[in-house]
């Protein structure tokens, strides 16, 4: 064509700007790279298209984790939330779990004013088209032992305009942009969220490499001008009175504030009748939409056909910000038109007269399957090339941001030459959510939830620093400042608890009288104050009395301590199942061994491991269709390759 | 550390001594706890390696007084056994019943039943076996694997499949709600829940004790040679079945088609347990109660260890009597000519011929008239000691495993109910419920998988 394309070197590009691409590329610039975000559009950076919401139980925890590993979310939202409520608090600690309603605007705002202050980071206007990739030397001659095609590796991207951004790293953060359909009844529009420009090529460069995709489908609401509805009519939902922030590195007196209120209402048999009257123009019932939708955020349709005798489904009426009058309605996302959904809202309480600023409306999109990641998020065919996110399968904005921090880390990583990255299930929420996205089959948008995780006593967001900001300072995100500080607090925690299980308490009167007068029963023998503080009734607090020689010690401290003791029984149980589980992670898989050498392995076993490619027996013992026995078979081989090696 | 591990290591027989290994760290500990030597002293763990010593196994819980075999035990301690790991074998002489509460007792001390193949494995990734024989090992694990399997789900049959299924599904519920409530605490709410958890545990708890102690009673617990007794219908089957037990437990009359569905007797032989089941008479039929006998009969003839082949000799083959020849074909069988004491219609001349094959084991019997029997229970024990036929060793090993499993599970449930009157918070329980449930999974071959996240969704109205 003679014209002269613009033609850049970087580091690393990441496509995307939402909660994931957000992370990725502050970690990538903040570990020292040359760092380029593309978006389609500057203002949709860190945008949240569905709820107001950061958070909720276990996203609350990968908030945590996000923030401990040096992450940006815990910061923002702590910045920007217009209410907050930590859940579940009448429950164990393991499951506490902070929720924030969002001020989107300003959660938007101050995610890209962090991003533009960012050195060696670049953000670009542009829709990524295309992925640059060369084959790899060392894998040429060999082949690959499956009959597929050389490993390759990235060399860069290329936009829609024709100008490549040469670099090392890519990290995929798509989001729902990907060919994304909405679909609000009759009416379709190839648009991405909240009409914003899709992106239509990038998937053919993605399937020309081998690629496997897939579609997901996933719904919002309706917003509705706060003028037009009547709270005298709901419910009024306060925020906590003493607000926890989510980062650690947030001053608690901080997040005081004025808190704004949520409304609940519920929907009813009229509701429900216009509902079912009107499922042949649902274009999910109608079967014009082919993705698969999420389970754990059904649309109003799909609860009220699901859930036929429930006579009523609570409706959750939240602010978008503090700045416009729209207004969320948690519970009644649908993909019906236009005409039924006013028609559906106006019968609930409050609704009477709504007038809706926005429609509800359902989105496809195409994504992954991620079983063709490692662990890292680093694609197993393509050196190079990770992604996180909805992207990867995922849903929700922590969901999100959890992987694109670990995507970002490692893609910084591997160009510094150093080890990538791995969170295990023992370890955080994101190892949970990590692992089950590239081990298990996923037919629907991953959700986190607590009971995915089978290790949660150990893995509470009010530990979250003492999990993994080690991980961070290794990685070189975490300052050494930081990292310092969490070891002095493991080291008073320790020690405290040390302190308490061998202070001995005697039967005596004093002690006696003490016992009885906080609703306790008396010694028969003597024990010691760890003893105690196990005892329901009692706590750290209410023991001051007895326990004269204690020092003063911050409040996280003497929380640590406290759930140490209480609930020491269940998790050295837990603890004990790590161990266990350890041993099978730390079994490694070479990438290139070849399961059709693995004669006694069953038919369908064989065909798993070759299809997911476990990076270590403990994965390879999670993907269905792999049975102990097939594993007991796995190991023995793997004693035989290392000896013959 | 490896866990240590434990198992029956010889054929189940009456005849012989058994031997229970046991393997690992603790190995001479855990069986310290149990030996006593002939004058009282556990004294096995100051004993050196490679040596033999005459003693009592003893229930540690009784006081040690309890005996429950006179036994020898050998030590051998690592690198220098089979598993190059500590090994202690103990041979006991008292039969299968007290070898495997030999079994049991190492078991409750701290061992836990070894995996298909597993000693073998163990030999070979702690070197003890060159690598010449990985492959040999790896199939080892696989085909006893296999066995076990096939042996598990064959005595599973029934009640005790549905009753854990059963327990199962109640189990999940409560687990999916606790979850629900945890995941979703503004839409499922866990007020009041209490004491719906805790009647549901108590009634579990129940549940499973009851069959536990069922275990105990041996009906969970059949071992022998799995002996199966097929022929058309009023070849005499049960008649024979009666004579081998003693006693009139099939119905015996000259209509055919009188056995409509199977029955199990657990018998013994010359010291030789057989686990015989009579079957319904082999016909082509349109009794629809019936038919379901017939498949049934069919379908144990297909796992079964030996068969037994009533045909009746007054009169002549019919294609019933082709379609069992069939059915059994491949299989160890032993041919009846019953009904001697009428006039012989077939021969052995005749089965050899239908059967092209010199080597048939023929017997000539009269079940009426109680002649010929000696002659079967002979040759089932010349059968038995040449090895042609042989116990089902993993029978009593999936059992055992049954036992342990449903033991783990009520354990659990326990951990359940001390927590809920400690009044830990909910989330607390659902972990030892999902212990429980994974636990009685393991009996009906059911993996976890996406279980709870399924039954949360199905179940439960969640989200946003």
């Amino acid at each position: 064509m003679g014209m002269t394309q613009i033609k850049e070197q970087v580091d690393v590009c990441v496509v995307g700007a939402g909660h994931a691409g957000c992370e990725a590329a502050l970690a990538c610039a903040r570990m020292g790279l040359e760092t380029v975000i593309f978006t389609v559009n500057v203002d949709s950076i860190a945008l949240m298209p569905c709820n107001p919401n950061i958070g909720g139980s276990s996203k609350g925890h990968l908030v945590r984790e996000v923030d401990a590993l040096g992450g940006e979310m815990g910061k923002i939202i702590d910045r920007t939330f217009i209410q907050s409520k930590m859940l579940n608090v009448s429950k164990g600690p393991a499951v506490h779990s902070l929720r924030a309603q969002a001020d989107k605007a300003e959660y938007s705002r101050a995610m890209r004013k962090v991003l533009e202050n960012q050195e060696h980071l670049t953000i670009k206007q542009a829709e990524v088209c295309e992925l640059l990739t060369e084959d790899m030397e060392d894998d040429m001659e060999a082949g690959k032992p499956d009959g597929k095609k050389h490993r390759k590796k990235i060399t860069g991207v290329k936009t829609f305009t024709g100008a490549v951004y040469e670099c090392k790293a890519v990290v995929l953060c798509t989001g729902t942009y990907l060919k994304a359909r909405c679909l609000c009844g009759e009416a379709i529009t190839h648009t991405g969220p909240n009409g914003l420009q899709a992106a239509n090529h990038l998937t053919d460069s993605l399937i020309s490499l081998g690629i496997e995709m897939r579609r997901f489908k996933t719904g919002t609401p309706a917003r509705m001008d706060k003028r037009s509805l009547d709270f005298s009519k709901m419910e009024e939902q306060f925020g906590d009175e003493r607000v926890v922030p989510f980062s650690f590195s947030t001053n608690p007196e901080d997040v005081q504030i004025d808190q704004v209120s949520c409304w609940l209402t519920y929907t009813n048999g009229k509701t429900h009748e216009i509902i079912r009257g009107n499922l042949d123009r649902s274009p999910i019932y109608a079967g014009v939409i082919e993705g698969t939708g999420p389970r754990y955020c059904p649309s109003i349709e799909d609860k009220v056909v699901k859930f036929a005798d429930k006579e009523r489904h609570q409706v959750f009426i939240e602010p978008e910000g503090l700045h416009t009058n729209e207004m969320y309605v948690g519970g009644m996302s649908s993909s019906l038109p236009e005409d039924v959904q006013l028609a559906m809202y106006r019968t609930v309480p409050g609704l009477e007269h709504c007038k809706i600023v926005r429609n509800a409306y359902a989105i496809e999109y195409d994504c992954i399957n991620p079983k063709q990641l490692y662990p890292t998020l680093e694609f197993k065919e393509i050196k190079g090339l990770f992604s996180g996110g909805q992207f990867n399968g995922s849903s929700g904005y922590e969901e999100a941001a959890a992987q694109g921090l670990v995507g970002g880390i490692n893609a910084a990583l591997s160009i510094l030459g150093k080890k990538q990255m791995t969170i295990d299930r023992s370890e955080a929420y994101i190892g949970v959510l990590i692992d089950d996205l590239v081990t298990k089959d996923n037919f629907e948008p991953y959700r986190m939830m607590t009971s995915r995780a089978e290790y949660r006593l150990l893995l509470r967001q009010d530990n979250a620093d003492l999990r993994l900001r080690e991980k961070g300072y290794f990685a070189g995100l975490v300052p050494e400042e930081l990292y310092r500080e969490t070891l002095k607090k493991k080291a008073m925690i320790e020690e405290e608890v040390v302190r308490l299980k061998n202070l001995s308490v005697g039967a005596s009167k004093p002690v006696q009288d003490f016992l009885l007068s906080k609703g306790s029963t008396a010694l028969k023998t003597g024990t010691s104050m760890a003893e105690l503080m196990c005892r329901p009734e009692l706590s750290y607090e209410i023991l001051a009395e007895l326990d004269t020689d204690r020092k003063p010690l911050p409040k996280d401290v003497i929380e640590q301590v406290e759930i140490e003791i209480k609930y020491e029984g269940y998790i050295v149980r837990q603890l004990r199942q790590v161990h266990q589980f350890k041993k099978m992670e730390k079994k490694k898989i070479p990438h290139d061994l070849d399961y059709r050498d693995v004669k006694s392995l069953r038919l369908e076993a064989r065909q798993k491991l070759m299809d997911y490619k476990p990076v270590s027996v403990g994965q390879a013992s999670r993907i269905s269709g792999v049975s102990p026995a097939d594993i007991s078979v796995l190991l023995v081989y793997l004693e035989q390759y290392q000896r013959n090696e | 550390m490896q866990p240590t591990i434990a198992a029956i290591s010889t054929p189940m027989s009456e005849a012989g001594i058994g031997i229970v290994r046991v393997s690992g760290d603790d190995a001479v500990n855990i069986v310290n706890e149990i030996f006593r030597s002939k004058s009282g002293r556990k004294i096995l763990s100051t004993f050196a390696s490679h040596t033999i010593h005459y003693g009592f196994i003893v229930k540690p819980e009784a006081g040690g007084d309890e005996v429950i075999d006179e036994v020898m035990v050998s030590l051998m301690r690592a690198p220098r056994s089979y598993t190059a790991e500590d090994t202690v074998e103990i041979n006991c002489h008292g039969g299968i019943l007290v070898v495997g509460e030999v079994l049991e007792t190492v078991l409750q001390n701290g061992a836990r039943l070894a995996q298909p193949g597993e000693f073998t494995k163990r030999a070979f990734l702690n070197g003890r076996i060159d690598l010449s024989k990985a492959e040999a090992v790896m199939d080892i694990i696989q085909s006893k694997n296999r066995l076990a399997l096939k042996s598990s789900m064959g005595q599973l049959r029934g009640s005790v499949s549905d009753l854990v299924k059963r327990l199962r599904e109640g189990i999940l519920y409560e687990i999916a709600f606790i979850e629900s409530a945890l995941d979703d605490p503004e839409h499922i709410s866990l007020d009041g829940y209490m004491e719906r958890l805790s009647e549901k545990t108590e009634e579990i708890i129940v549940e499973l004790k009851k069959l536990l102690d069922s275990s105990e009673n041996g009906k969970i617990l059949k071992e022998g040679v799995h002996t199966v007794i097929v022929g058309k219908p009023n070849a005499g089957k049960s008649s024979l079945l009666n004579l081998l037990v003693g006693e009139e437990k099939a119905i015996v009359t000259d209509v055919a088609g009188t056995t409509r569905d199977v029955l199990e007797e657990h018998i013994r032989l010359n010291g030789i347990s057989l686990h015989v089941i009579d079957t319904a008479g082999i016909r082509f039929t349109e009794d629809a109660v019936e038919k379901i006998g017939v498949e049934k009969a069919k379908k144990y003839a297909l796992d079964a260890d030996l068969i037994i082949y009533m045909v009746d000799s007054s009169v002549p083959l019919n294609e019933n009597d082709d379609d069992i020849m069939k059915m059994i074909q491949g299989k160890k069988t032993i041919f009846l000519l019953n009904k001697t004491d009428l006039d012989m219609v077939v021969t052995e001349e005749i089965l050899k011929q239908k059967n092209k094959n010199e080597g048939l084991e023929i017997i000539r019997i009269s079940a009426k008239e109680n002649t010929g029997i000696y002659l079967l229970e002979e040759k089932i024990k010349e059968m038995f000691f040449h090895g042609e036929i042989s116990f089902q060793e993993d029978v009593v090993i999936t059992n055992m495993r049954h036992k342990e499993a449903i033991r783990d599970a009520y354990e659990s449930m326990l951990q359940v109910r001390t927590s809920l009157e400690n009044h830990m918070p909910e989330d607390f329980y659902s972990i030892d419920l999902m212990s429980a449930y994974a636990s009685l999974g393991t009996i009906i071959g059911e993996e976890v998988g996406e279980d709870l996240v399924n039954e949360i969704f199905s179940k439960f109205c969640m989200g946003k």
